[in-house]
């Protein structure tokens, strides 16, 4: 089972502004990009022709391992807006 | 009195924040509590399994009335090795109550709360508190998104991430290793198909732990819970062993599923949710200031959690009782100084949470040291013992043995155990 399938059976309720961003330049210089790596949603990926880092932030778990992961700390992270976000039925 | 204040504010809708505020609420104090979810549970996940004891303390109609999945009859450890395993099971069969529940946290979590609402908690759900409001060095409030809220005590029950504790520097930056990754599915198979693959019934269930396997010489372990119609899997990482290695939090948890001895309990299930969540696992030593003028932390915001024995649920519930204690006696005093507050913690460390934290201390690191041990040689020799006992082969028998006494001596096995066993002893004897 994928990691999309894995999402794919979420509920999610997508806001539109993100709550994670990341400063590019810092991401530009960073060596190993360890949030493209440990992210349990694979929010994180690395662009090498535009050199940019994509976060699909509406996948997020709200977990937080990435805050603590980025040796840069570089991720801005916060929790989304009440009501928004992943909404688990189990959990 | 301004309009918008309380006596007690908590925030946080898990099992440590509600069972502070029910207990609050108890001794006929007004208290707000606050969960960013839709309702409680929606954000939050776990195991996992209850504990009774300690939730009869504060809900003493649970084993009754709350959603409860399965009693858990039966403790399982399974050993994998690469493409062979051994299992050691506990089974007890309890007269009144098990010693545990498996549950899921969106049902649990707003049942609590539901219990909470019954004994005069004030539930906001939908609430996002941004900040700590701080006036001549006390936390005075909170800022949600929409307006600031006012009380005499706020009592911090966001959970492992704490971005409250963080702004207002209680605690520390958070490193790699404090923290596990989890991720987790629940799969759903028919009742009788999960009875029989677990030898239960409708009125047992099991709790397993995995080692070994895809985990070798990592810090990560895995696990299974057996539900009603669903069975949770799933599986655990330290951050900085997730950073060195090449598999992705969810691959590691598949490669657990497609072991051939954990595969056959979840075949031909579907996956109805997919989930992560951290465990704070930096027991003691990362434990943040708990209190200040106005503010006590409780639960896995305060990383009250006691890793060795996947114990979380119920120090959250007991540090949230006797947070929910002290504030009643502050109340009672209208002192809300920290040394007031400082109460907290003396009931804490006189509780099971400070002494068990304590007791296990340094375990984490000490397993970390031995982790070759337990996640490869001891899976390994344990499968190859079992092996030597029960395969049969045209071999000569005195050659089988002969074989295996090499292999265990040259695993310096024996050795290594040394440490493990003195170490286990030190935990009896030191205060
Ligand atoms: C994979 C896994 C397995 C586990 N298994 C077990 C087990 O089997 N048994 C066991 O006892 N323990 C287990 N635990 C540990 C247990 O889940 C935790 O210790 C426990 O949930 C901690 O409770 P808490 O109330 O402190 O925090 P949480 O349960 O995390 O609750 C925090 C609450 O605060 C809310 N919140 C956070 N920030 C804000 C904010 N700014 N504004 C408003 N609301 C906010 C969150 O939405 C959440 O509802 C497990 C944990 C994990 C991740
Ligand atoms: S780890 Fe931090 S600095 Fe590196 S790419 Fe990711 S966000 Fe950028
Ligand atoms: S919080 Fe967790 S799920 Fe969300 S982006 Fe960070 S690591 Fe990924």
């Amino acid at each position: 089972m994928n990691i999309n399938e894995k999402l794919s059976t979420l509920k999610y309720n997508k806001g539109k502004e993100s709550h994670l961003s990341a400063d590019n330049e810092i991401c530009k210089e960073c060596k190993n990009r360890v949030c493209t790596h440990i992210c349990p949603a694979n929010v994180y990926d690395w662009n090498e022709d535009s050199k940019s880092l994509t976060i699909r932030y509406e996948n997020c778990l709200e977990c937080g391992a990435c805050k603590i992961a980025c040796e840069k700390q570089n991720i801005k992270w916060a929790y989304p807006s009440a009501q928004y976000g992943v909404k688990f039925k189990n959990g | 009195m301004a309009i918008n204040k309380t006596q007690v504010i908590v925030i946080g809708a898990g099992p440590a924040g509600v069972s502070a505020a029910i207990t609050i609420a108890r001794a006929g104090k007004n208290v707000l509590l606050i969960e960013r979810g839709d309702k409680a549970g929606d954000k939050n996940m776990f195991g996992g399994e209850i504990y009774t004891e300690h939730t009869l303390e504060v809900f003493p109609n649970f084993i009754e009335e709350a959603p409860l999945e399965k009693p858990i009859t039966e403790q399982k450890i399974i050993m994998l090795n690469n493409d062979n395993s051994i299992e050691f099971s506990y089974k007890e069969n309890f007269k009144n109550y098990a010693d545990s529940y498996s549950t899921v946290r969106a049902k649990w979590d707003n049942w609590c709360v539901e219990q909470a609402i019954k004994e005069g908690v004030i539930f906001a759900p939908k609430t996002l508190v941004k900040e700590l409001l701080i006036e001549d060095s006390k936390v005075v409030g909170i800022q949600t998104e929409l307006e600031k809220y006012y009380a005499d005590i706020v009592i911090v029950a966001d959970g492992v991430n704490s971005l409250l504790l963080e702004q207002i520097g209680l605690r520390k930056k958070i490193q790699d290793s404090d923290v596990t990754v989890n991720v987790k599915e629940v799969i759903k198979l028919p009742a009788e198909t999960i009875q029989n693959r677990f030898n239960v019934d409708e009125k047992s269930g099991q709790s397993t732990k995995i080692l070994g396997g895809p985990f070798k010489n990592l810090f990560a372990i895995g696990f299974m819970f057996t539900n009603k119609e669903t069975i949770s899997i799933g599986m655990g990482i330290s951050l900085d062993d997730l950073k060195k290695i090449e598999l992705k939090p969810y691959e590691l948890l598949d490669k657990l599923k497609e072991h051939p001895s954990i595969n056959p309990y979840i075949k031909g299930g579907q996956t109805i949710e997919y989930s992560a969540h951290l465990i704070p696992e930096g027991g003691y030593k990362s434990m943040p200031k708990l209190y200040t003028n106005g503010l006590m932390a409780v639960g896995d915001s305060a990383m009250l959690v006691n890793n060795i024995h996947f114990e979380g649920t119920n120090l959250a519930v007991i540090s949230g009782k006797l947070a929910g204690e002290t504030a009643i006696e502050a109340l009672n005093k209208n002192d809300f100084s920290s040394k007031q507050l400082s109460l907290y913690e003396k009931k804490l460390k006189q509780s099971f949470i400070l002494k068990d934290l304590k007791t296990h201390k340094n375990t984490i690191e000490f397993i970390k040291k031995n982790i070759n041990t337990i996640t490869d040689i001891y899976p390994e020799l344990g499968c190859g013992l079992f092996k030597v006992l029960t395969h049969s082969s045209k071999e000569p028998k005195n050659e089988v043995y002969r074989k295996f006494l090499f292999k265990v001596l040259k695993s310096g096995a024996i050795l290594k155990t040394i440490p493990l066993v003195l170490f286990a002893m030190e935990k009896c004897f030191k205060r």
